[in-house]
């Protein structure tokens, strides 16, 4: 139990791959400005670092220390690349809106990063569930940040109108700054700042710190 | 150096690995083809039904398009051709294809297409008394991507019944809005030709009706100067002289 513990609930807020790890921040930027694409994004990448951290835990130990990286990314690969097949033969529309962003996953850091840091020296199982977790700790950035997005910056949620809009006759003049990549950094940024706030312990060390002001003394 | 790291292991190993993810993707590609075609010319049909509208959501797809006929058209002569097969004919392939298109002019491309394929699908909607709808293939560049979509003409080539894009990668909810029923319920009425010159374009904000020109006019996309600039482009492109004008003359006169 604790075992399940440490590997999905941690990484959702206390080990959080893109609050605390910084990983995985393009694809954040890119998927979140609608909350559907969001959640199938969500779902393909938590899928993929689950199959893969489980994959390559399996034949960890047969794989020469030379080649991991390439090793990990074939079968990272593989397993985009059939993700992306099966979304365009059942989910056509939503594959059409996350086009490129689903081959991306391939390059997604948290993948490779669960992969060398923890498939490599875990069993299966418990590296499977790492990956669960830290795609459930993705998702939860993802969907908060997708949620305001697309609540904000089109007055839906699902592609359900919330706040009516002032070009459809109703009253929220929508703020466009939202539906453009850059807001999901403010967003993300923010988000941080609140798990910090609220999870001092995840604030780094500074790496240096200024000298104290030094007043010459006088007649030395 | 351990066994683990021998050079027989390694490559051992990235063969092995190779062979199975191999496998997997290709048996995961091959199997999930059919579905992924039908999936693909089902919104290509139904995307072509919603710029005629004539989709019905609750009858299938299918049944809907087998009132629609579709022709190839030469767009160098603008005269229909059956020297080229609708089913088999790949248009974005061949308007990539040095021998299937010629390369236009700097002042021809104004839908920054680069290339301009010879023969074109057109799809009709045929009723007793002839051509009831025309619905054109059109497709041009905005602001970050390629739109592909279909403009639909009444039987006199000039009355706009609807306007689709069905690929594009605009921003979601600013030149994403082309997607936007709201927008797209502006087109339909619209006339494209002003003293046999393509007139139809889009304004910045909405349009005035009381203008004179409002018959030619459609509301700009707010916040999507761009998109909307590319819209009017690709529009004007297709309805020309380089586009289908020619075709649409030798229709309306009876000898397409």
């Amino acid at each position: 139990m604790s075992m399940f513990k440490d590997t999905v609930v941690k990484p959702i807020f206390d080990n959080n791959p893109i609050a605390l790890q910084i990983l995985g921040i393009c694809s954040a930027l890119a998927v979140t400005s609608s909350l559907q694409v969001t959640v199938v994004m969500c779902i393909a990448l938590t899928l993929v670092t689950a199959f893969s951290n489980f994959f390559i835990s399996l034949i960890r130990n047969s794989i020469p220390s030379s080649i991991r990286i390439i090793v990990q990314m074939i079968i990272i690969a593989s397993l985009v690349i059939v993700v992306d097949q099966v979304l365009k033969a059942v989910a056509y529309e939503i594959s059409k809106q996350l086009s490129v962003f689903v081959g991306l996953i391939i390059t997604n850091c948290i993948v490779m990063g669960r992969a060398e840091a923890y498939a490599m020296k875990n069993p299966p199982i418990p590296s499977f569930f790492d990956g669960i977790g830290n795609g459930l700790g993705y998702s939860v950035v993802l969907l908060a940040v997708g949620f305001v997005r697309e609540l904000f910056g089109a007055g839906k949620l699902f592609g359900i109108e919330i706040l009516p809009l002032v070009t459809e006759g109703g009253w929220y003049n929508p703020n466009g700054l939202l539906l453009l990549p850059p807001s999901a950094f403010f967003l993300i940024g923010i988000f941080i700042w609140v798990l910090r706030s609220v999870k001092p312990a995840q604030v780094e060390e500074p790496e240096y710190s200024i000298a104290k002001h030094t007043v010459a003394k006088e007649g030395v | 150096m351990s066994s683990k790291d021998g050079i027989g292991k390694v490559i051992g190993v990235a063969l092995a690995l190779c062979v199975v993810c191999s496998v997997v993707v290709s048996t995961a590609a091959v199997k999930l083809k059919p579905a992924q075609e039908v999936n693909k010319t089902r919104d290509l049909k139904r995307n072509i039904l919603q710029a005629a509208g004539l989709y019905d959501a609750s009858q299938s797809v299918e049944s809907q398009f087998e009132s629609i006929s579709t022709r190839v058209v030469d767009l160098r002569t603008g005269r229909f051709t059956d020297d080229i097969d609708p089913a088999s004919f790949d248009q974005r392939a061949a308007s990539k294809d040095p021998a299937g298109s010629a390369e236009l002019s700097d002042d021809q491309d104004v839908a920054k297409l680069s290339r301009r394929e010879h023969y074109s699908l057109v799809y009709l909607v045929e009723s007793d008394q002839g051509i009831d709808k025309i619905i054109l293939p059109i497709r041009g560049y905005g602001l970050w991507s390629t739109l592909y979509g279909f403009v639909a003409l009444e039987s006199d080539a000039n009355t706009i019944v609807g306007l689709g894009f069905y690929e594009h990668g605009e921003t979601p909810g600013l030149g994403g809005e082309v997607d936007n029923p709201r927008w797209k319920a502006f087109w339909p009425g619209k006339q494209v030709y002003k003293n046999e010159e393509v007139a139809i374009a889009l304004t910045k904000g909405a349009v005035d009706p009381a203008s004179a020109d409002a018959a030619w006019r459609v509301d700009g996309l707010s916040g999507a100067t761009l998109t909307s600039r590319g819209v009017t482009n690709l529009v004007q492109f297709w309805l020309g002289q380089d586009g289908f004008q020619p075709f649409l003359t030798h229709l309306k006169a009876g000898e397409a």
